[in-house]
């Protein structure tokens, strides 16, 4: 499913500091298309913050990003434009709480996207059925579950289209009944051949679906390999280090 | 309460009884003190020196029969004034709460500018900014104008000094919608005024709500102010009937309708609020 010719996402020297903390300290990475790509490493390693630098969200302290042949990091590009091809899924579902799921899904498609009411409800409806609620599209967030609120804010950022999705620790702040669901909806986009990087704590996950996976250390790559190798042989000291206090 | 009282443990009856007790006592007591404190108040009052001048000069029933409909006239013109000034504040409280929120260096005139403004009204007593304009525009002797009614001046005046109060309800609002919706917002690639409009905005306007239905009423008595400019209103309707009759039963009267006005208003503004900090306490995540 990989497409190895060139990468679709490809990050160079990024760094991103605030003030005198450091936070990311020169990251260089690949994510090919149909690759999943898993960021894995302690809390406060800079996970969600080189994720967030990759939507354009933060901006950067130095360093490139690009995505396909476009540098995305380069001065005067319209960064709405960018975010709407890149698909950012947060640890707290962000859905909009004042609109219905069905309306979460369809604001962005047809105000960023122009499409018309009825197109922009068509693939809505397509998604809700796919990830299972297909009669929930009137339903406000507050009123179904964790789980099937951060499977609304998945297909909210996978009906735009993205070509890389971005997903910051989307079950960590699920009841662990709920984790699978949401799991589960990876697997199926996996299928379809989505660009993913994720960042997560389900190592177990990430050993399970992710080709690719690094390993993020006060804002470093410490160490990065193919998953089943990664996990299977650790090199360094520190990942292993990891690895045992995840028990794993 | 779908337990009938042969199926509750004697435990259970136990402390039902003693519930009952006990609030039976409560009500009964609440009923004492009320009565006792009236009979304070009525006798009191019966008993002071001055009681029989006040009681023809303020409550005298002809009068009040005589002065309503004057009064009662009076009472449309400000209800007129209201609803003009209250469409008014929310058009320009909105737009200046936008303006303080805008970003761009572009804007940067337009935010001082409102910022001084809200400093302005916020500080300046409504009668000063009545009279300003009241008296201040006509003098200006701008003749494609015409002669401005003193309620249209009145209406300006309050839109004046109540867009301020109510832009910074706005603004209020506008600041408590969570950083995470903004954020989501923008990470869908909606552009700033987008979020705005279609994120920020809707969940602000939710959520001030109850505090502006505190200002419109407070706006609904304030209208009464307008007779400083010779609106003939219900205030200078009252002030007319009572030179008329030498007696003060006019402002009574008036006084009583504005209560009248506000009661419902008030009341709904109560059970706005509480259906609202009921949402918010069911709680979306974040």
């Amino acid at each position: 499913m990989i497409n190895w010719d060139k990468p679709r996402l490809r990050v160079t020297g990024l760094k991103k500091h605030y003030g005198d903390r450091v936070v990311i300290d020169g990251v260089d990475l690949e994510v090919f298309p149909g690759q999943i790509v898993a960021l894995i490493g302690a809390s406060g390693s800079g996970k969600s913050t080189l994720l967030k630098c990759l939507n354009l969200i933060e901006e950067i302290s130095d360093g490139q990003i690009f995505l396909d042949d476009e540098e995305i990091s380069a001065p005067g590009v319209d960064e709405d434009e960018i975010r709407a091809k890149i698909g950012l899924v947060f640890q707290s579902f962000n859905l909009f709480s004042h609109l219905s799921i069905m309306d979460n899904i369809t604001l962005a498609l047809k105000h960023v996207k122009g499409m018309s009411k009825e197109e922009a409800t068509k693939i809505a409806q397509k998604w809700l059925d796919r990830i299972g609620l297909g009669d929930r599209g009137d339903s406000y967030p507050d009123k179904v579950s964790g789980g099937q609120q951060q499977r609304s804010a998945i297909a909210r950022a996978v009906a735009m289209d993205p070509k890389v999705l971005l997903l910051d620790e989307v079950t960590s702040a699920l009841d662990p009944e709920l984790v699978g669901e949401v799991l589960d909806l990876i697997r199926d986009l996996k299928k379809t051949g989505t660009t993913i990087l994720m960042a997560t704590h389900e190592l177990a996950f990430a050993r399970e679906v992710a080709d690719w996976v690094i390993f993020l250390e006060q804002g470093k790559i410490y160490e990065a390999n193919e998953a089943k190798e990664f996990f299977a042989n650790p090199q360094q000291e520190r990942t292993k280090a990891f690895l045992s206090r995840m028990a794993l | 309460m779908a337990l009938d009282d042969s199926s509750i443990s004697s435990a259970e009856r136990a402390r039902r009884d003693f519930k009952r007790r006990k609030k039976n006592k409560s009500v009964g007591l609440a009923m004492l003190s009320t009565l006792a404190f009236a009979a304070f108040v009525w006798f009191g009052l019966l008993a002071t020196p001055g009681w029989q001048r006040v009681e023809t000069s303020f409550f005298n029933w002809e009068v009040a029969i005589e002065a309503f409909p004057r009064v009662f006239d009076g009472l449309l013109l400000n209800l007129r004034v209201l609803v003009a000034a209250a469409f008014l504040v929310l058009i320009t409280g909105l737009l200046l709460a936008i303006f303080r929120t805008l970003k761009s260096p572009v804007f940067f005139p337009l935010r001082v500018l409102s910022r001084g403004y809200v400093d302005l009204f916020r500080g300046l007593p409504l009668i000063i900014v009545l009279y300003l304009v009241g008296f201040g525009i006509p003098g200006l002797r701008l003749e494609f104008l015409g002669r401005v009614p003193a309620e249209v001046l009145g209406t300006i005046a309050l839109t004046l000094t109540y867009s301020a109060y109510v832009s910074e309800v706005f603004r209020a609002g506008i600041e408590s919608v969570h950083s995470s919706q903004r954020l989501a917002a923008r990470s869908l690639g909606l552009s700033y005024s987008k979020s705005m409009r279609l994120v920020v905005l809707p969940q602000a306007v939710r959520k001030v709500i109850p505090p502006l239905m505190n200002d419109f009423v407070a706006l609904q008595k304030d209208v009464g102010l307008i007779s400083v400019l010779g609106a003939v209103d219900a205030v200078r309707g009252a002030q007319i009937e009572a030179a008329k009759f030498a007696n003060f039963t006019p402002y009574v009267v008036a006084g009583l309708l504005f209560v009248l006005l506000a009661i419902p208003t008030v009341r709904l503004a109560d059970r706005i609020s509480r259906k609202y900090s009921e949402r918010e306490q069911m709680g979306s995540t974040l």
